[in-house]
């Protein structure tokens, strides 16, 4: 053990630390995730609408998002606009920020296919049962695609979870940097401490993010 | 932005750009490979390496590359397996885009229809010469969209090398903004070169793509 150093997980406050660390990133996704939701249900809708400007402007926002490693993202929003604009934003904003901006693409895009498999004529009735556009989609049309995209929603976390360790690029402090710390600090004790705990970081990732995508398969097939 | 900062610039971040291509298609094609064998053992339902290769897709598509490669680059030497910042990259982007590519061309392979093999079979082509010559290029051609988006995936996830400390762009522009502070510049070469680097895949992808769709003949 004490060669793996693994030992150096249960000294003082360690294990508590990492999981605190974790908690970070958990927090930064989970907020990302519920606004990328909500804000991808719109974006999705307007996506299927059909105006020219619309969809060319969404069309690039979608092909950025496509193109830009959420890394280049992280930068311009924390370093870029910063030093452009003179204001100051905390990393936690920026990431959630980034996080949003990039998920609400994701998510507007499954929405908009999830829309695109609901025959036309769903629109056509409702319509001409007297519903208007808006009643259209929120009372007809969503919730039929509903089924077809809580599991993406929900691999969506997963991925919004493992981008979230590249917050600590811009300074954040979450579980890899937590990790990081732990063994500079245990660096003449335990020099094998690095192993241990990057296994364990490795572990926790996993621990949590393979229940949550076996959950997403497992509603998709079920509901499909 | 200055104009001249920009332009003195470039001859680093064209650098980068080569170390990262270099790196990316590497790892990709590590990856392609990694995916074929894996969705061959899946498709042939191997005892036992089968179990294996459901084992390493979860893992690896369950994490993330940076802690994978902080696992490649910084733990495993202490338990005596070293290897360079570049070999590190190749072999973490490989790994991880080969557990995309492994689903990406199983369900190529399960496209297939089974009356394909069966007629195959019955026009006396073997076993390897139908996988070979009927099921592979159709399944293929059927994996193109999802092979396309693994790669401009990959190649994005390639501005997580930096903290190996490989030279790309994201650690060019990281280091040159931390030396001379031009933080708007640097991140505008920035992203010009990562346009660069994935506008041609992506326009050459949606060609190919187009091309290569003759496999829903006979639907």
């Amino acid at each position: 053990m004490q060669a793996l150093g693994i030992d150096v997980l249960f000294k003082g406050t360690n294990l508590f630390r990492l999981l605190q660390g974790l908690w970070v990133s958990i927090e930064i996704s989970l907020i990302s995730v519920v606004i990328s939701i909500v804000l991808g249900l719109i974006v999705g809708i307007l996506m299927t609408i059909d105006r020219p400007f619309l969809r060319i402007i969404l069309k690039i926002y979608l092909e950025v998002v496509r193109i830009m490693p959420q890394m280049v993202l992280l930068f311009i929003v924390y370093f870029g606009t910063t030093r452009v604009f003179g204001w100051d934003l905390s990393a936690e904003f920026s990431a959630i920020f980034v996080f949003s901006f990039w998920g609400t693409a994701e998510m507007g895009d499954l929405v908009r296919g999830a829309i695109k498999t609901i025959p036309k004529i769903q629109f056509e009735s409702s319509l001409a049962l007297g519903f208007n556009t808006v009643q259209t989609f929120v009372v007809i049309i969503i919730p039929q695609t509903i089924r077809r995209l809580i599991p993406l929603a929900i691999n969506l976390i997963t991925r919004m979870i493992k981008t979230t360790s590249l917050v600590m690029m811009i300074g954040n402090v979450e579980v890899l940097k937590v990790a990081q710390q732990i063994i500079e600090a245990n660096r003449n004790t335990s020099p094998n401490a690095a192993f241990g705990v990057f296994a364990f970081v490795f572990f926790l990732y996993f621990i949590i993010c393979w229940p949550i995508s076996r959950l997403s398969i497992y509603l998709e097939k079920r509901w499909a | 932005m200055d104009k001249d900062v920009i332009i003195s610039y470039i001859p680093h971040f064209k650098e980068a750009l080569f170390l990262t291509l270099k790196i990316g298609w590497l790892g990709i094609l590590l990856s392609l490979i990694i995916g074929l064998v894996g969705a061959s053992l899946l498709h042939f339902k191997v005892k036992f390496l089968q179990k294996i290769v459901g084992i390493y897709i979860e893992i690896f598509r369950n994490t993330p590359l940076l802690i994978q490669l902080f696992f490649i680059y910084f733990a495993l030497p202490k338990v005596g397996i070293q290897i360079t910042a570049e070999k590190c990259g190749v072999l973490g982007l490989g790994l991880l885009g080969g557990a995309y590519m492994i689903e990406t061309f199983r369900s190529g392979l399960e496209a297939v229809t089974t009356i394909q093999t069966e007629s195959a079979l019955s026009l006396g082509f073997s076993k390897a010469k139908t996988f070979r010559y009927i099921i592979l290029p159709q399944a293929l051609s059927m994996s193109i969209p999802g092979l396309v988006a693994n790669i401009i995936f990959l190649l994005k996830e390639t501005s997580v090398f930096s903290t190996i400390s490989l030279m790309d762009l994201m650690f060019t522009a990281k280091d040159l903004i931390g030396m001379y502070a031009k933080t708007t510049e640097n991140l505008f070469l920035l992203v010009v070169f990562y346009l660069i680097m994935l506008i041609p895949v992506s326009i050459i992808g949606a060609i190919v793509e187009r091309k290569v769709r003759y496999a829903g003949f006979g639907d």
